[in-house]
């Protein structure tokens, strides 16, 4: 799995749901602060997916509410991976 | 009770094209007859039988629409925005301040996103189910261009695109000017937007043998009514009218470029792709485009033609000019500005009425281009490769479409008072 860098998922949130990389943080909803709608999340995912070589089933995808959730999960696959 | 027929009036204009992005620039280039074709830049044509097209430059769409849109909308839905924006700051008119049925929105197109299918077609042939754009729906279908210049600019009025190929946006503003006619909205955008130069519709049209292999000679290869025509030359772009009820216009002090004064729509009957050999399709629209205005043929003083540099095409519109007009059709002054901007698609009939508006308004002619060895059975009066003053106060615009579709607009200068 690529190294893992805040800085990175923040310029592909940012590129893809068309804000600044700044005002993507921890704490930001998708839905309420960067105005993604189900097809930006959709979208989003896919391109996580290929950079970090992991896969998100869709019952995940449905508790991440804001980019901190995203982050963690993409941590724990890290650890996960770590230990393999 | 018998209801009011409105007049219509056109008090924007929107540019997006390969001769230019302004007003200006475009009456220039088709005034001067500076062709905006050039070899195939969007993507590898190094198999294609045609490498040219006329391509729209250094289009910024953040200057129309917030990034997320620009990167989430098709290409062609982004020449409808830019162009619409351009129509309605020409015009003066704020939709958003209206109320919310008096502006409406058609935006035709040939195509529509055919260039997001073809991209997510290869992502689902290489990269499996899971790689599709969830905006692959939302980008591909025709009538989504509709659907955004009415969110971009809160246009709550009839809202859909008009699909007859070629003709679409000839239609389009017909259909456009007949709802504000019948009293349905008090302004329309109205016009067209195609981006299709992509390796397989440029590929499809290369297999029928229908556009121009004249590769090492671009600006020289659309040449309608010329004995060496071989095709049509793919173009791009958006056009987009501002179309007023007459009154309205009036009463608010708008710039009244011209009027849309009659539109007549047939179908050939004959085939998929060759014209009625006879014209007689066409020759039908434009009767029934004059009977509606009430102008008489002799009337008509310029008629940009569909005249996309094909065989058979150039010669059936010759021959249904003179079934219309007669002995007046050898005084018309007849051009192609396709030979100086390419063959627009479904912005073809936007572009080339917006060519017969300034040629009313600016009463100059502007002319068919590379017309060198003009074809015998072609012996109309094309404004051979350069412009002429004119004091015309009517002009007619024909498209036909594949599938047989014909429209015919006639455009007349305002009245003075």
């Amino acid at each position: 799995m690529t190294e893992l860098k805040f800085a990175d998922l923040q310029e592909l949130a940012a590129e893809i749901l068309g804000v600044d990389p700044e005002q993507v943080q921890m704490e930001v909803s998708f839905a309420r602060d960067l105005a993604a709608d189900s097809l930006d999340l959709v979208e989003l995912i896919a391109a996580v997916e290929d950079k970090y070589g992991v896969e998100l089933p869709d019952e995940e995808l449905e508790q991440m509410k804001q980019i901190g959730d995203l982050w963690h999960f993409l941590e724990a696959k890290q650890a996960s991976a770590a230990e393999a | 009770m018998e209801r009011e027929v409105f007049r219509v009036a056109v008090t924007g204009l929107g540019f997006i094209t390969p001769i230019g992005q302004d007003v200006e620039t475009v009456w220039s280039n088709l005034v001067e007859g500076v062709s905006g074709v050039g070899p195939v830049t969007r993507f590898d044509c190094s198999q294609h039988s045609t490498k040219i097209a006329a391509e729209v430059k250094n289009f910024a769409p953040e200057d129309f629409m917030d990034r997320k849109t620009a990167r989430n909308i098709g290409r062609y839905s982004q020449f409808a925005i830019a162009a619409s924006y351009l129509a309605l700051e020409d015009s003066g008119l704020v939709p958003a301040e209206m109320d919310p049925d008096a502006v409406g929105v058609i935006v035709s197109s040939g195509a529509g996103g055919i260039e997001e299918i073809e991209k997510n077609q290869t992502i689902l042939m290489n990269r499996g189910v899971r790689r599709i754009s969830p905006f692959t729906v939302p980008t591909m279908i025709t009538d989504m261009a509709a659907g955004q210049v009415a969110m971009r600019f809160r246009a709550g009025g009839p809202n859909y695109a008009i699909v007859s190929a070629c003709a679409s946006s000839g239609h389009g503003i017909g259909e456009a000017a007949e709802i504000i006619r019948r009293g349905d909205a008090i302004a329309m955008l109205a016009g067209g937007a195609e981006a299709c130069i992509t390796p397989l519709v440029m590929g499809a049209f290369g297999q029928i043998k229908a556009t121009s292999e004249r590769n090492d000679e671009p600006e020289r290869a659309c040449r309608p009514f010329d004995t060496g025509r071989d095709g049509f030359v793919m173009g791009e772009g958006g056009v987009m009218f501002v179309l007023e009820e007459m009154g309205h216009a009036k009463r608010r002090g708008a710039r009244i470029w011209a009027e849309i004064a009659g539109y007549g729509a047939t179908a050939d009957m004959y085939h998929f792709t060759a014209p009625e050999p006879e014209g007689r399709g066409a020759a039908r629209a434009m009767r029934r485009a004059l009977d509606k205005a009430g102008i008489a043929a002799e009337d008509v003083g310029y008629l940009n033609a569909h005249g996309t540099s094909t065989k058979l095409g150039d010669l059936a519109e010759t021959k249904a000019i003179k079934s219309v007009f007669g002995d007046h059709a050898y005084n018309l002054a007849v051009s192609s500005t396709k030979s100086v901007h390419g063959h627009l698609l479904g912005a073809a009939g936007a572009m080339e009425a917006g060519a017969c508006v300034l040629a009313l308004d600016r009463g100059q002619l502007p002319p068919t281009i590379n017309l060198e060895d003009q074809d015998p059975l072609c012996d109309l009066d094309y404004v051979p490769n350069r412009a002429r003053p004119t004091t015309t106060r009517v002009a007619i615009s024909n498209s036909f479409g594949f599938g047989g579709h014909n429209a015919a607009l006639v455009i007349r200068k305002p009245d003075l008072n």
